[in-house]
């Protein structure tokens, strides 16, 4: 029976790496077809690592940990690298295709030269089918057949072309019937579409009784890497992942390319860039030490009032205290988002009925961020409250029995035993609370979506934009094109800040150490 | 403390502490009043509203240019499986570190917790392009569905919950297992049938926080997630109340209530361990 179970656990371990590996080289075929390499590559040696891991002895606890740090590489250390990488690019909304693309689109485009020759046309149709025939006749008279997506040149004794009725008109060519003028009306938009070359020319539909030859306007050369307007005679050369004219006039649209350390000069020395983002950059900072201290003021002050022990109802108090704490945050915003509304809100209506003016919660820079470091300090009292009568426990009473026999007074007591000592055991969890506010988005971006605006900004920044909210606004607000490339330079930014933080924590409290000696 | 408190600070702390609680109640307060005011709008409402009825429920329900029972039922649907997996993953990560000996074991959970301090969501750029390039290859993967936005999720599974894990993995004596190897078990029988029922209390807290976090989550449910039958309660709400906020404020009292009462009660379970869990660091989200 056991070895039944055993047998069994090794069958399911088989039968699942065979489906993965089915899968695998299911991507792997479609990879291939598209011609994605670099994709295919990592995943026949992902795929080589799996089966490794789960075949092979030696591995056998690596077995426990593939699959969370499977989802990890892939969702979190790819994301950064791959952010780093694009901070380095142009990449975003006119600069979204890669350059083989744009040359194709660019050398696919068509003008109609001065001396080009008109045809008269009629249009065949295959019945029942989008299959079209286009005989062309030019001004001298000679006769071309377009058909299949290739042009000939034909002679009206040609053995498809059937005259039913002898009117000298062509009724069919072999099996394409002639569309009169109203089905050629019907058939309008497709026939719009219907491209043929001839000469190095495209013959296109001109009006409703004309084709016209028309003229490949841009040429890649590729020896030079420049793009060619034969029509003009001017030479596009790349520059920042647009072709370019000598006078500047850039070709639509541009392709994605390396654009060096640009991203970063443009957010520290491009004034239009750089004054907005330095904004945001010191409200970042404002915003998260105001949230900490105001919510451990409050916090700690509750608490010390709750440790007492001869409090009538503490515990009662305590758990209506921590009410905001349970509700989730981003529904608790959106609640003092609508309290907070300057026409209809409840607290405009309050100060009203006590003849006071009403105040532009939303749209005034000083007010929307005083809103919301009251809303964050009510978000964030309750956590405070809790560590800190967590630590406050766990001072000895001792301590403060010799105060007084000394003869402290309560503040000296609070300010010579009670904060320091907090202030030890509860430094990290502030460390942590500012780095968890520096990139607290739900509060800001559901409070007021960043607003108010900033008038005049090159980038959609506004007034209680913190990094992280400037971020998305950069890369996802509608109405702007998304500007991937900057966008991920401030991401690189906020990356290295928390890694500061992070860094001067673990120095801080030697947790590093603790966990090293720990596992 | 330690000296006899007269009465006026003793009167001072409640009156202080009841201020406090007035800050604390002021908005469900309110928030409750317009739920169950039939009138609908912010103007002139009365806390206490006359004629209170249930129409705003109602109304939620019925509603199909807002439909708050899918986004409810997607955020609920995409937090259970999400937690579910992350802590299955979270529980197999943690075996290891706390019992076996292998290589890379000292800094294989130390740079696990190095990596998940960076929040996911500050590579929101990059995984965008990732889902976007990931849309044409495999649409069921793409933007705007579920799958992809669980995926995400599950990228930040292991990590501090890992450290909670094996914390209390290494509580539990190594001679249950002994036991089960003489009685002919394989190490990961021993794993399944021993040591997971009895590490039932820190997955059940684990999955409770995991749940709440990702039921909170916006920024990249927003980023993946663009139509009104695929948002999570998080991303509906936004929008909702973005539209038309003083006309709809009692259908979104009702809506915020409706969509808070699952993590107040979940909150409330688990409160105890979440007290002591922030010691160790952990921060809801």
């Amino acid at each position: 029976m056991k070895l039944w179970r055993n047998n069994l656990l090794h069958l399911a371990k088989i039968i699942i790496l065979s489906i993965l590996d089915a899968l695998a080289v299911w991507s792997a075929t479609i990879l291939f077809t598209e011609h994605k390499y670099i994709f295919l590559s990592v995943l026949i040696i992902v795929t080589v690592i799996i089966n490794f891991i789960y075949l092979s002895k030696k591995t056998y606890a690596l077995r426990y940990i593939l699959p969370g740090t499977f989802f990890m590489i892939l969702l979190v250390v790819y994301p950064i690298i791959y952010t780093v990488y694009v901070s380095f690019t142009n990449y975003g909304t006119g600069n979204i295709l890669t350059k083989p693309q744009v040359i194709n689109q660019i050398e696919n485009r068509y003008y109609l030269p001065e001396d080009t020759e008109g045809f008269s046309f009629e249009a065949y149709k295959l019945p029942d089918q989008k299959e079209y025939a286009v005989l062309l006749k030019n001004e001298e008279g000679k006769l071309y057949l377009a058909i299949e997506e290739k042009v000939t040149e034909v002679t009206e004794a040609d053995s498809r072309f059937v005259d039913q009725d002898n009117d000298g008109k062509i009724d069919m060519i072999g099996n394409y019937e002639h569309l009169d003028r109203a089905q050629l009306f019907k058939n309008l938009s497709v026939l719009q579409n219907l491209e043929f070359s001839l000469n190095d020319n495209i013959l296109k539909m001109k009006s409703i009784s004309q084709f016209s030859l028309y003229r490949q306007q841009y040429k890649y050369v590729e020896a030079e890497d420049k793009i060619i307007d034969l029509k003009n005679n001017i030479s596009y050369f790349p520059q920042e992942g647009s072709f370019t004219s000598p006078e500047g006039e850039k070709l639509m649209p541009g392709y994605r390319t390396y654009l060096g350390w640009k991203n970063y000069f443009t957010l520290f020395t491009d004034s239009r860039v750089s004054g907005p983002f330095l904004r945001v950059f010191i409200w970042t900072f404002e915003w998260a030490i105001l949230s900490v201290l105001t919510t451990f003021v409050l916090g700690l002050f509750l608490a010390i009032l709750l440790n007492d022990k001869t409090l009538k109802f503490r515990k009662i108090y305590r758990v209506i205290l921590i009410l905001p704490y349970a509700l989730p945050a981003f529904i608790s915003v959106l609640i003092w988002r609508g309290l907070l509304n300057t026409e209809v809100g409840v607290i405009n209506q309050i100060l009203n009925t006590l003849s006071l003016q009403s105040i532009p919660w939303l749209q005034s820079v000083f007010w929307s961020r005083f809103a919301l470091v009251v809303i964050n300090l009510w978000l964030g009292f309750p956590y405070m409250m809790l560590i800190s009568l967590g630590s406050l426990q766990s001072i000895s009473g001792e301590l403060y029995e010799a105060a007084s026999i000394d003869g402290a007074s309560a503040w000296q007591r609070f300010k010579f035993i009670t904060l320091p000592l907090i202030l030890v055991s509860l430094g990290p969890l502030l460390i942590s609370s500012f780095a968890f506010n520096f990139n607290n988005f739900n509060v800001i971006y559901l409070f007021n979506e960043g607003g108010p605006p900033i008038v005049g900004a090159q980038t959609p920044a506004g007034g209680t934009d913190i990094l992280i909210s400037y971020t998305y606004r950069l890369s996802f607000e509608s109405g702007r094109g998304a500007d991937f490339g900057l966008a991920s330079t401030v991401s690189i930014i906020i990356f290295m800040i928390t890694a500061v933080i992070t860094w001067f924590n673990f120095k801080y409290t030697g947790a590093l150490e603790e966990v090293k000696e720990n596992v | 403390m330690y000296r006899k408190q007269d009465k006026k600070t003793k009167i001072f702390k409640h009156i202080f502490i009841w201020l406090v609680i007035a800050f604390a109640l002021f908005p469900l307060v309110w928030t409750l009043s317009a739920a169950l005011n039939p009138a609908n709008t912010l103007i002139n409402q009365k806390l206490i509203p006359q004629n209170a009825s249930l129409t705003n429920f109602k109304y939620l329900f019925n509603n199909t240019q807002h439909p708050f029972p899918i986004w409810l039922w997607n955020s609920v649907k995409i937090s259970f499986i999400t937690s579910f997996i992350a802590v299955s993953m979270t529980a197999l990560a943690a075996y290891p570190f706390s019992r076996f000996k292998f290589r890379g074991r000292r800094n294989g959970l130390f740079v696990i917790l190095l990596i998940q301090i960076f929040p996911q969501m500050l590579a929101m750029v990059a995984i965008y392009l990732l889902f976007l390039n990931i849309q044409e290859v495999l649409p069921a993967f793409g933007l705007n569905t579920h799958p992809a936005i669980i995926t995400i999720y599950l990228g930040g599974a292991i990590g501090v919950n890992t450290w909670l894990m094996k914390g209390y993995l290494d509580t539990i004596p190594t001679s249950l297992e002994e036991a089960a190897y003489i009685d002919g078990a394989s190490k990961f029988q021993a794993f399944y049938r021993i040591i997971l029922p009895l590490a039932r209390p820190i997955l059940a807290v684990l999955f409770v926080l995991q749940f709440i976090a990702t039921y909170s989550e916006y920024i990249l449910a927003s980023i993946i997630l663009n139509s009104n039958q695929k948002y999570t309660l998080a991303v509906g709400l936004h929008l909702f109340i973005s539209d038309m906020y003083s006309n709809r404020w009692g259908v979104f009292s009702a809506a915020a209530l409706l969509g808070a009462l699952p993590i107040v009660i979940l909150f409330m379970l688990v409160q105890k361990y979440i007290v002591h869990g922030l010691i160790g660091g952990a921060v809801k989200g």
